[in-house]
């Protein structure tokens, strides 16, 4: 049973939003924030041992319902909400010293942290498409606040854009949703159980075909939105870049990954009804579409967060383009590369947001010299840089090597489309931050010391993932892709 | 039966026609009170469909819409208007024509991509996918077409109601619990909007979105 765990794990954040809504003007609500964030890793570690030990489960009147897949974003998730959480703690006080943050805001931010986790977490372990919607619909509510943190009007702009159109997006996938509903209920007739997905991947093969074409169609395009595939992908570097640091952080680490890992519930139920690679070859369309056009778009990028949120583009479209692809290694690859991804990118957007501090502006000819001010900055954003770039020794290079081998296998004709699209997107990169970590500076110190153990932590750990993949792990992952198909 | 059917799909026209008045209204304060008529347009379809298909949850389903589309958000964006002190402002909308043909080219594009679904539904429910999709389609137009920050929201709730539609009528209605999520949720959205208005105002002294298309790749 897995009730205890699914419960601390729900509870946890649930009860730090409500805490930190009353305590979250406190001198200590950064401490507590934190705290409850440990909590609800502590807890997701607790259920992935079980559900990694033990196999698929449902909980709750099968409202929920645990596998080896979403353990794995489960845990990805607690984790790297635990570590920003860490990193926002100075950073928040930095921002507060600078006068750009008041009190308030930061009550506002603590509570609305802790229930986007919780948000999310619903997302992930709900059993009902409905509740997956739903639950994806408040992420979006319990961020868009923080985008418009700093009250700037370039970050108004970026939260109603944000809003918007994630707003359309998602009302899209709704109306797919009612779709699946639609030819799930000729089935499994009127009621609860007809939007469980457990019920529905166990009759998957008579829901009608039509329909769930036509339904994919809208939840691909809505959740897409989420993910940031192109073309649907303009909210996404507005947000990243005028939100505060942490904000981009869980959003480029977490949000994309919990809307793609919907997209992946439903490409289960629609190619069990197909049998066609119908599904597959929308979401390489999509994939390749997006990491193309983001690698196009980095090299004229003047703004270091906006760069990064295209980066993020570029690589959530290689992930959906290796689901798309389908089959054990192009999944396996996948899953490493969500979770190499989010590890890398949230460490280089913490290292980013220092490096903002210290030089007092996002425009990236305005910061030099990092090394000089700050080695572990510069180093971290450096070292974060390569691992991004899919530099061997790190993660990134291992699960690239793998999408883009069996790519060539599979689907000869996209490799050349990929190998130019992360050779322009390496020059424009990596040609940016060399200035910005070497040279000379004009930065001031900081009055707090910068976090930067989150920032090593995460590069370690897509260190070792590149050279060592330890057995538990690499098991553990072969399970989920068996699982995804 | 046959009378449900045909009241059901009178309703349906109905819920249509006031997309396209909403598409075409300049003033602000008739767009909140053709959104409220068309939340009472929901409301009585889904108790039609709740009477003649003996969906108990249905009747729980009608009474929320009664509620949140018909009452509470109404009045909140009353009250936003007056507060915000845009009661009466007039929009300038170019172009009201080709605004009109191209939410008909919508409606035959709904109609067709609903057809095979169509084809598969029984009795009630036949050729309502095709309308919810239509007036989901046309809220988007709408969303497209307008510069006011209050005028896009209601495209926003108006989009919500198509899908509404959509799910009472076309399925007999979701999870009685998704419905509660889902009504949470735009409840919460509304709420948003109206802070953003406000810090919108207090940013751009206006409600013109045309302030907000700094951001831009160069």
């Amino acid at each position: 049973m897995i009730d205890l765990q699914l419960t601390a794990l729900l509870l946890s954040p649930l009860l730090g939003g409500l805490l930190l809504a009353a305590f979250g003007a406190r001198r200590w609500a950064a401490e507590l924030n934190s705290l409850m964030s440990f909590c609800t890793f502590a807890a997701a570690v607790a259920l992935t041992v079980r559900v990694v030990e033990a196999g698929p489960q449902v909980a709750f009147k099968e409202q929920f319902f645990i596998d080896q897949f979403n353990v794995f974003l489960v845990a990805l998730t607690a984790f790297i909400a635990f570590t920003t959480s860490l990193f926002s703690r100075p950073y928040m006080r930095i921002e507060q010293d600078h006068g750009r943050l008041s009190t308030p805001m930061l009550h506002l931010y603590y509570s609305m942290y802790q229930l986007f986790t919780l948000a999310m977490l619903v997302a992930l372990t709900a059993n009902n498409m409905g509740i997956i919607w739903v639950a994806m619909e408040a992420a979006t509510l319990t961020t868009v606040l923080l985008v418009s943190l700093y009250r700037t009007p370039a970050s108004l702009e970026a939260a109603w854009k944000y809003f918007i159109l994630c707003g359309v997006g998602i009302a899209l996938a709704l109306f797919g949703t009612i779709l699946l509903y639609f030819a799930a209920e000729r089935v499994l007739g009127q009621g609860g159980t007809a939007l469980l997905w457990t019920h529905l991947n166990e009759v998957k093969g008579e829901l009608e075909p039509t329909v769930l074409k036509l339904a994919f169609i809208f939840l691909l395009v809505g959740y897409g939105t989420k993910i940031g595939l192109v073309p649907l992908h303009s909210w996404l570097p507005d947000a990243h870049a005028e939100g505060p640091t942490p904000v981009s952080a869980v959003l480029s680490g977490l949000l994309l990954n919990v809307a793609l890992c919907a997209v992946m519930r439903s490409k289960v139920l629609v190619d069990g009804s197909l049998g066609t690679h119908f599904a597959g070859n929308l979401m390489m369309g999509f994939g390749l579409l997006s990491v193309v056009v983001a690698a196009l778009f980095l090299s004229r990028q003047k703004d270091i967060k906006r760069m990064f949120a295209y980066s993020s583009i570029e690589h959530m479209g290689l992930i959906t383009f290796a689901f798309g692809m389908g089959g054990k290694v192009a999944t396996f690859a996948a899953l490493l590369h969500m979770t190499v991804h989010s590890l890398t990118k949230s460490a280089i957007f913490f290292a980013v947001g220092h490096a903002v501090q210290k030089a007092g502006t996002q425009q990236m000819e305005n910061i030099r010299g990092m090394l000089q001010i700050s080695p572990t900055v510069g180093w971290g954003l450096m070292l974060g840089t390569f691992a991004i770039l899919g530099m061997p020794p790190f993660g990134v290079f291992a699960s690239e090597f793998l999408i883009i081998t069996t790519a060539m296998h599979d689907y000869p004709w996209t490799t050349p489309i990929l190998l130019v699209a992360l050779g322009i997107a390496f020059a424009a990169i990596f040609g940016k931050v060399q200035p910005i970590v070497f040279g000379e500076t004009t930065a001031k110190p900081l009055p707090h010391p910068p976090a930067l153990l989150p920032v090593f932590a995460h590069l370690l750990l897509v260190l070792i993932l590149g050279l060592y993949m330890p057995p538990y792990l690499a098991n553990w992952y072969r399970q989920a892709a068996a699982l995804l198909g | 039966m046959s009378y449900t059917i045909q009241f059901i799909n009178l309703l349906a026209a109905i819920l249509l026609l006031i997309v396209f008045a909403m598409l075409s209204q300049r003033r602000i304060l008739s767009l909140i009170n053709l959104f409220a008529w068309q939340g009472l347009v929901l409301t009585v379809s889904t108790f039609v469909v709740a009477y003649s298909t003996g969906q108990h949850h249905l009747y729980y389903s009608a009474a929320l819409t009664l509620l949140l589309k018909v009452l509470v958000l109404p009045w909140l964006l009353h009250r936003l208007i007056r507060k915000l002190n845009v009661r009466w402002d007039v929009e300038t909308l170019i172009n009201i024509p080709t605004t009109m043909l191209v939410g008909i080219a919508l409606v035959i594009f709904a109609f067709n991509l609903a057809a095979p679904i169509s084809q598969l539904a029984e009795g009630i429910t036949r050729g309502l996918i095709g309308i919810a999709l239509a007036s989901v389609l046309l809220s988007l137009l709408m969303m497209l077409t307008r510069r006011k920050a209050i005028s896009q929201v209601v495209g926003f709730l108006a989009m919500e109601n198509g899908l509404f539609f959509a799910a009472t009528s076309a399925t007999h209605g979701m999870p009685l619990v998704v419905e509660l999520g889902i009504a949470l949720d735009v409840l919460v959205a509304t709420f948003i909007f109206g802070i953003f208005f406000f810090q919108i105002r207090e940013t751009f002294d206006s409600l013109d979105i045309t302030h907000m298309e700094k951001l831009k790749d160069d």
